[in-house]
């Protein structure tokens, strides 16, 4: 058969016989991606108002729409806190949000487990809007309900970005299944 | 993609007892996340250590990252010069001649101004530097304004100091770690300075609107003296930042003052310079005095 079609007995994720995937990549790169996310702050753009969206969480979401069932259900506690040493978040604001967002990805998939592109955005589309206001109105700035426009172009971009994260990510995993374990 | 089928427990007891754990595990996440929440709203300070540790161990990727930062808008500076080289000259040349003239009328006050303080006997206050540091990186996407800068303790940074640019001022150090330190920056919306308009006496808060502008609160209320294109600079009051430092521009007057325009934009400034606090003795024995007011984060 390999005299026929050398790529016979190989998919997408490499050769099928003698492989298999590395646990090291099946979970370092989604945890990894998200981490790098969170350190956007850590970028040079020294912002004088709210623009860049939050990438940890929108990379933690992703991953989530992608591949229920990857993380546990408690990882927006770790992936929190680590958002929160720099995001400039008052600290704990983080853990809670991207606990509940969790949570709450979970109940909805309950109640829809079978999703399609378009759902998947206005999910994160009504996820984003809800964290990037609670975050605003918790971070010990004087902003009243009021001045809740401030968030909106961040807002709009974090939407606008959702689909071109959501297809890194799907790249992404592609990396993350590679078979480069090599058994016997 | 569908929910893997461990997510449905059905009957299977274990299962079951797993998926329960898994939302207790992630309930109680959550309710640490609000009291740390709590704890920190009620005092920012709480966790600064754990804060600036991470940034010092973040900061080398920050720092390379200013570097490039450098480096691209000086590129791009370079291709648009091309662009309107002819004109710019033209200009420039009429703005030295201009330049000149002022300049040597600068001379003329210096001059007096030295005259006049050799008359009162007053020295000459030397500002001096702390540290001079890079911008590294900022909350951006959060709706406090912060800076992370890289100068630290081992710089001999502490907390309160000024931070300027050649442009004016940026804000002041609130957490310092190692080798790196968070600067609130004067857009945030707990930053609060004194200032005054750089030509005469009218003095004012320029508070933080979070949002990249300052709103110009006037503490004399009365007829609004102030018309677009003030320039107000610190008042020196409070004794935290010296005075005749540029804070901010008047862009838009309103009933009880303005909406300034930052003069020293953080994002086209690269190195700034940390500055010891104005009158540092005069501060540590009114903060004796006093009860300890609520620190701002």
């Amino acid at each position: 058969m390999e005299q026929l079609n050398p790529r016979s007995r190989s998919d997408a994720y490499g050769k099928k016989i003698n492989r298999d995937h590395s646990p090291v990549l099946v979970y370092g790169v989604p945890c990894l991606t998200i981490l790098l996310g969170s350190l956007t702050p850590m970028l040079p753009v020294i912002a004088p108002a709210p623009v860049l969206p939050p990438f940890g969480l929108l990379i933690l979401i992703a991953w989530r729409l992608l591949r229920p069932g990857l993380l546990p259900l408690w990882a927006g506690f770790p992936f929190g806190l680590f958002d929160d040493l720099f995001s400039g978040q008052p600290f704990g604001s983080g853990i809670m949000l991207f606990s509940l967002i969790l949570i709450g990805l979970d109940l909805l998939e309950a109640r829809f487990p079978w999703r399609n592109f378009w759902q998947n955005w206005l999910t994160t589309a009504a996820i984003l809007a809800a964290y990037l206001s609670l975050a605003a109105l918790l971070s010990g700035a004087q902003i009243s309900v009021m001045q809740l426009g401030l968030v909106l172009p961040q807002l709009l971009l974090s939407i606008v970005l959702f689909p071109i994260v959501a297809s890194l990510v799907t790249v992404l995993d592609r990396v993350r299944l590679l078979r480069v374990r090599r058994i016997g | 993609m569908a929910p893997p089928a461990a997510h449905r427990s059905g009957s299977n007891k274990r299962a079951q007892l797993g998926l329960f754990a898994g939302y207790v595990l992630a309930g109680s996440g959550a309710l640490v996340g609000v009291l740390l929440l709590a704890l920190s709203l009620w005092s920012p300070q709480t966790f600064q250590g754990l804060r600036m540790m991470a940034t010092d161990l973040a900061a080398p990727a920050g720092q390379a990252g200013a570097a490039t930062r450098v480096q691209t808008r000086s590129v791009f500076d370079a291709v648009a010069g091309y662009y309107d080289a002819g004109s710019r000259n033209a200009e420039l040349e009429r703005e030295i001649a201009v330049a000149r003239v002022r300049l040597a009328e600068a001379e003329a006050v210096r001059q007096e101004n030295e005259r006049l303080k050799a008359t009162l006997g007053l020295a000459r206050g030397e500002t001096g530097r702390v540290a001079i540091a890079r911008l590294i990186g900022s909350s951006s996407s959060s709706a406090r304004r912060f800076a992370f800068i890289s100068a630290g303790r081992n710089d001999g940074v502490t907390n309160g100091m000024p931070v300027t640019s050649p442009m004016g001022l940026v804000g002041r150090v609130l957490e310092t770690g190692a080798n790196t330190s968070r600067v609130l920056l004067l857009t945030d919306s707990e930053s609060m300075v004194p200032v005054r308009r750089a030509t005469d006496d009218v003095v004012a808060f320029a508070e933080g609107r979070a949002d990249g502008s300052l709103r110009i609160r006037l503490i004399n209320l009365g007829i609004n003296p102030l018309v677009e294109g003030d320039v107000f600079v610190t008042s020196g009051a409070g004794g935290m930042f010296r005075p005749g430092v540029a804070v901010a521009m008047v862009t838009r007057v309103t009933d009880d003052g303005a909406i300034g325009q930052l003069l020293s934009n953080p994002a086209a400034t690269d190195l700034v310079i940390v500055e010891p606090i104005w009158q540092r003795e005069v501060l540590e024995q009114a903060a004796e005095e006093l009860p300890p007011e609520g620190v701002t984060q």
